[in-house]
C-alpha cells in the first residue's frame, strides 16, 4: 500500500514544470489571451515533443500509454500556469472517445494524429451534462442536427467529437457542409470554447458509443478541471504567499500581520487535503472502477468550492494590485472560475454523486 | 500509488475479521471517550491488548502487544473495527499522550510502573497543563514547583483539567526555574491525584456534564525522581505529547462512523412525510461534507505511507487539527439542522433522537476546536511553520 507518487510520476511532473516555465511565462500567457481563439502554435508544439497530447494514447498509436493519474498530475502543472493549451478534448476527453467507442479504422487514423500534435480535437459533451437554450444534438441517418454549447478546445479543431441526446458519440470535421460554428468568450482567455450549431451535417458514428463511454469522458474530463483547479490555487497561494512576504504597509511586511496569516493559512488548509482526492479520483479512474464515477464528482465538486475560495482570497492578499491587470493574478483566478462551471458546476455534480448513491430521483 | 494491500496484509485483515466475528458480543457498549473505564471497558482493553488489537507495538515488558511497528496493519485494525462498529482500543489521554511521552522520554522504572496499567484502563490519568492565565501561551505557567528535600513542593492552579475529577494520575507542568527564559524553566512532573494537597472542583461545560476541572495545589510533596526528562526541559517533553494529542484528534475513521451515522439520521427523519435525504438542500450539504471527508480520508493515506516511508508530510500533516475538527463539527451541525427543534431536544426529553448525541456532540466538537490548541494557534503554525511565513514580533517578556 502507498499513497504516494512514484518518483517517476515526479519526474514527469518536474519536466512539465520546467518546460512551462520556460515556455508559458505570463508575458506567454498575456499574448495568447489576446487572441483567445488561435492555438499558440509554438507551445503546442512543445507540449506535443513533450507527449502530453498522446498522454493517455496507447503506445501502439504513437502515445505515451500513461495512466489517469500521470495526466492528472500533468494537468495540475498546466493549471498552475494558466497554460493556453487545448488539452482537455484534445488530450483527455477525445482519445477516449476513440479509444472507448471507435472503430479500429476510427482509432488508427485518428489517435496517431493526435498523439503527435498534429490536430486539435474539440469536444461537444455539455447537453449530456444539462441542457440551456434549447441546445443538445439530434442523430438521423447519419447527419446531426441541433446545437451544443461550451464546445472544448473549440478553436482551430481538426476534428469534433459531438455527443448526440441518445448516448451517440460522432466524429464532424470542421468544414462539414452545414455546420456553423460561433466563439463563446468567456472571462477566462487561457482556454477556447465555442458554439456548434448543425443543421443536417454529415457525421461519422463511433459504432461503439454507449452511455457508458461519454460518462467515462465526462469523468476523466472533471477529475482533469479538478486537477487543473489544484495546480491553478497552488500557484495563487504561492503567490500570494510571496507577495505577503514583500509588500510593507505600517512599517511591516503584510505577511506578518496575523489577519493575512490566517487567510493563507485557511486557503492551505483548504487545498492540501484536496490535493490527495484528485490524485485517488484519478487513481480510481484506471484502478478502482466501483469508486471512479463518485470520486470524480467529489474532485470536480470539492475542487470547485475550494479553488473560489482560493481564487478570491489570494486575490484579496494582494490588495488593489490583485484587482489589476498589471500582476496577472486574474488570469488564475479567472481559470478557476471556468474550471468550475465546465462539465457541470458543483451543486449540479453534488446531485449526480446523490444519485450515484441512491440518495435521489 | 498502490492501493492495494499485500496478501500478508490481506490474510492480516482476515484474522481481524475473525476475531470481530467471534469476540464483538463481548464489546462494551458506548464507550466514554473520557473518564474511567468500565469493567466491561477494562476486559474489553484487555482482550484486545491479548491479541494485538490495542497497544499493539508497545512491548511486551511493558504491557504492550510487542508487534513491530507496521502502520498499514494499524490501519487495517482501524478501518476493520469502524466497519463492524466495534469500539477499537481505549484512547484517552493516558494512552494517547503519556504513554508514548514515557517510552520516549521516562526512566525504565517509570516505564516499568506506568505503562501497563495504564494501557489495561486501570490507572486513568488527567493532563494538568492549562492554567487561569496560561492557555494558547502554555508556556507562561506559573504553578510554582520549588525544591525542599528530596521533594518538589508544588503550588498554584491548573485549569480545564479533563477527568481530573476520576484520575488516579496526573501528568503536570510546573515552573521549576522562575528565573530562566519562560520555555526553560518548565519541568514535567507525574504523580498521584491522592496527594495531599491537591483540591479538585468540577467545572460544569456547555453540554451540562462536569467533563472537566479546576485543580488547586496547596504545598503538595513530589519526589523529585517523579519527574520525566530533565529538570527544565518541560517544555520539550510537554511537545512531545502535543504531537500525539494532535495525531488523536484527527481520525478519519471516527468521522467516517459519524457521517454514516448521518447519512442513517437523514434516511429516517421526515418533515411532512419527505426524508431529509430527499430535501435537495440538507442532500448537498451531506454531498459536500462527504467529498471534504473524502479529502481527509485520503490526506490520511498520504500521511500513513509519509510516515511509513520516514518523511515529513508537511503542510499535509499540519492542517489536520484544524481540518478535522471543523468538519466532525460540520457534520454534527447538519444533524442538528436536519432534526429541526427535534435537534435542541436535550436531557431526556420526548422525541430525543440517537440519546441527544449529535446535540452533545455538537457542543463537545466545539471544545475540541479549542482544546489541544485553538484554531487560531493551528493557523498560526500553518503559516509559519507550512507556508513559512513570518512569525509574530515577539513582546517583551
Ligand atoms: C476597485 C478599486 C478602486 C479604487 N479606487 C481608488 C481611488 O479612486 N482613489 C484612491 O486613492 N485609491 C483607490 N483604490 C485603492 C484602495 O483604496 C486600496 O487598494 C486599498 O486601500 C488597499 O490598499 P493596497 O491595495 O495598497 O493593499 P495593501 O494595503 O497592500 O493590502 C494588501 C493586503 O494586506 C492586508 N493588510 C494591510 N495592512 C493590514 C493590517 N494592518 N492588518 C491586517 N491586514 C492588513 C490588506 O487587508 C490586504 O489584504 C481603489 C482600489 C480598488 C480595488
Ligand atoms: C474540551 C476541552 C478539554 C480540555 N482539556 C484539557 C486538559 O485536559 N488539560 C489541560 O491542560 N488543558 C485542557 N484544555 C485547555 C485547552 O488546552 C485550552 O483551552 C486551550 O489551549 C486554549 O487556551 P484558553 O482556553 O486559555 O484560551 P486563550 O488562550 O485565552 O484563547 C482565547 C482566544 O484567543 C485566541 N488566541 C490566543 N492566543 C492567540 C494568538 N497568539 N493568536 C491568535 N489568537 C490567539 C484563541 O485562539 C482563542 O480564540 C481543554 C480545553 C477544552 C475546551
Amino acid at each position: 500500500m502507498e499513497f504516494a507518487l512514484s518518483e517517476e510520476q515526479r519526474m514527469l511532473q518536474d519536466s512539465v514544470r520546467r518546460f512551462l516555465e520556460q515556455n508559458a511565462p505570463l508575458d506567454k500567457v498575456r499574448l495568447a489571451a489576446g487572441d483567445t481563439h488561435t492555438v499558440q502554435r509554438s507551445l503546442w508544439a512543445g507540449a506535443s515533443e513533450l507527449g502530453i497530447p498522446g498522454m493517455l494514447i496507447p503506445e501502439d498509436f504513437g502515445g505515451m500509454g500513461l495512466g489517469f493519474l500521470d495526466a492528472a498530475i500533468v494537468y495540475e502543472m498546466i493549471g498552475r500556469h494558466v497554460a493556453p493549451l487545448p488539452i482537455l478534448g484534445t488530450a483527455v476527453m477525445a482519445p477516449l472517445a476513440l479509444m472507448l467507442a471507435g472503430s479500429e479504422a476510427q482509432q488508427e487514423k485518428w489517435l496517431p494524429k493526435i498523439a503527435a500534435g498534429e490536430i486539435v480535437a474539440g469536444v461537444a459533451v455539455t447537453e449530456k451534462i444539462g441542457i440551456r437554450e434549447d441546445a443538445g444534438v439530434k442523430a438521423r441517418k447519419g447527419t446531426l442536427t441541433g446545437k451544443s454549447l461550451f464546445v472544448i478546445d473549440w478553436a482551430e479543431a481538426d476534428l469534433y467529437i459531438v455527443a448526440d441526446s441518445d448516448h451517440g458519440l460522432h466524429l464532424v470535421l470542421p468544414d462539414a457542409k452545414g455546420l456553423s460554428r460561433r466563439a463563446l468568450n468567456t472571462i477566462d482567455k487561457t482556454r477556447s470554447v465555442g458554439e456548434l450549431v448543425f443543421d443536417q451535417v454529415a457525421a461519422e458514428p463511433l459504432p461503439r458509443s454507449s452511455a457508458d463511454a461519454v460518462a467515462r469522458m465526462i469523468d476523466a474530463g472533471r477529475v482533469m478541471l479538478a486537477a487543473d483547479t489544484l495546480g491553478a490555487g497552488q500557484m495563487m497561494i504561492e503567490k500570494a504567499v510571496a507577495y505577503a512576504g514583500e509588500r510593507k504597509q505600517f512599517g511591516r511586511v503584510i505577511g506578518s500581520f496575523q489577519a493575512v496569516k490566517h487567510l493563507c493559512a485557511e486557503m492551505a488548509a483548504a487545498l492540501e487535503p484536496s490535493r490527495s482526492l484528485v490524485w485517488y479520483a484519478a487513481h480510481a479512474l484506471d484502478e478502482v472502477p466501483g469508486d471512479a464515477r463518485l470520486m470524480a464528482c467529489h474532485a470536480k465538486s470539492h475542487l470547485s468550492e475550494v479553488g473560489r475560495f482560493v481564487a478570491r482570497t489570494a486575490t484579496e492578499v494582494h490588495g488593489g494590485m490583485g484587482f489589476t491587470d498589471l500582476l496577472g493574478l486574474h488570469y488564475w483566478f479567472k481559470r478557476i472560475g471556468l474550471d468550475r462551471q465546465l462539465l457541470g458546476g458543483p451543486e449540479l455534480v453534488r446531485l449526480e454523486a446523490a444519485r450515484l448513491q441512491g440518495w435521489a430521483a | 500509488m498502490d492501493l492495494v494491500y499485500d496478501p500478508k496484509y490481506e490474510a492480516f485483515r482476515e484474522e481481524v475479521r475473525a476475531f470481530l466475528t467471534k469476540h464483538k458480543d463481548q464489546a462494551p457498549r458506548g464507550l466514554g471517550a473520557a473518564g474511567r473505564p468500565s469493567p466491561d471497558a477494562c476486559s474489553w482493553q484487555q482482550l484486545l491488548i491479548q491479541h494485538g488489537y490495542a497497544a499493539r507495538t508497545i512491548p511486551n515488558d511493558y504491557g504492550g502487544y510487542g508487534a513491530k511497528p507496521d502502520i498499514l496493519e494499524s490501519r487495517i485494525i482501524a478501518e476493520e473495527f469502524s466497519t463492524a462498529r466495534v469500539p477499537s482500543a481505549l484512547q484517552n489521554q493516558g494512552i494517547s499522550m503519556l504513554v508514548p511521552t514515557l517510552l520516549e522520554l521516562g526512566t525504565e522504572e517509570q516505564k516499568k510502573k506506568w505503562v501497563k496499567p495504564t494501557l489495561r484502563g486501570e490507572v486513568v490519568w488527567c493532563q494538568g497543563y492549562s492554567e487561569p492565565g496560561s492557555g494558547s501561551d502554555l508556556a507562561s505557567l506559573q504553578t510554582k514547583a520549588t525544591e525542599d528535600g528530596d521533594d518538589f513542593v508544588i503550588n498554584g492552579q491548573k485549569i480545564w483539567t479533563s477527568t481530573a475529577h476520576e484520575a488516579d494520575m496526573i501528568f503536570c507542568l510546573v515552573r521549576t526555574e522562575p528565573d530562566k527564559p519562560k520555555h526553560e524553566g518548565i519541568s514535567y512532573l507525574i504523580f498521584s491525584m491522592k496527594t495531599p494537597g491537591i483540591e479538585v472542583r468540577p467545572l460544569t461545560t456547555m453540554t451540562g456534564h462536569a467533563e472537566f476541572n479546576e485543580v488547586f495545589f496547596t504545598d503538595v510533596r513530589v519526589p523529585k525522581t517523579q519527574i520525566v526528562g530533565q529538570r527544565g526541559q518541560g517544555w520539550f517533553v510537554a511537545n512531545a505529547t502535543l504531537k500525539y494529542e494532535r495525531g488523536m484528534l484527527g481520525d478519519p475513521a471516527a468521522m467516517e462512523t459519524r457521517f454514516q451515522a448521518l447519512v442513517d439520521l437523514m434516511r429516517e427523519e421526515t418533515v411532512d412525510g419527505q426524508r431529509a435525504i430527499d430535501n435537495p438542500i440538507f442532500r448537498d450539504r451531506l454531498v459536500r461534507l462527504q467529498a471534504e471527508l473524502a479529502a481527509m480520508k485520503f490526506n490520511g493515506l498520504r500521511l500513513l505511507t509519509s510516515a511509513s516511508r520516514g518523511e515529513d508530510p508537511g503542510l499535509a500533516r499540519l492542517i489536520v487539527k484544524l481540518q478535522s475538527c471543523e468538519l466532525t463539527h460540520q457534520i454534527s451541525a447538519l444533524a442538528i439542522d436536519v432534526m429541526g427543534e427535534f435537534g435542541v431536544l436535550y436531557d431526556d426529553s420526548p422525541y430525543l433522537r440517537s440519546h441527544g448525541s449529535w446535540q452533545w456532540g455538537y457542543m463537545f466538537q466545539l471544545g475540541l476546536i479549542i482544546g489541544g490548541g485553538t484554531a487560531q494557534i493551528q493557523k498560526n503554525i500553518i503559516s509559519e511553520r507550512g507556508l513559512g511565513m513570518p512569525r509574530e514580533p515577539k513582546l517583551a517578556k
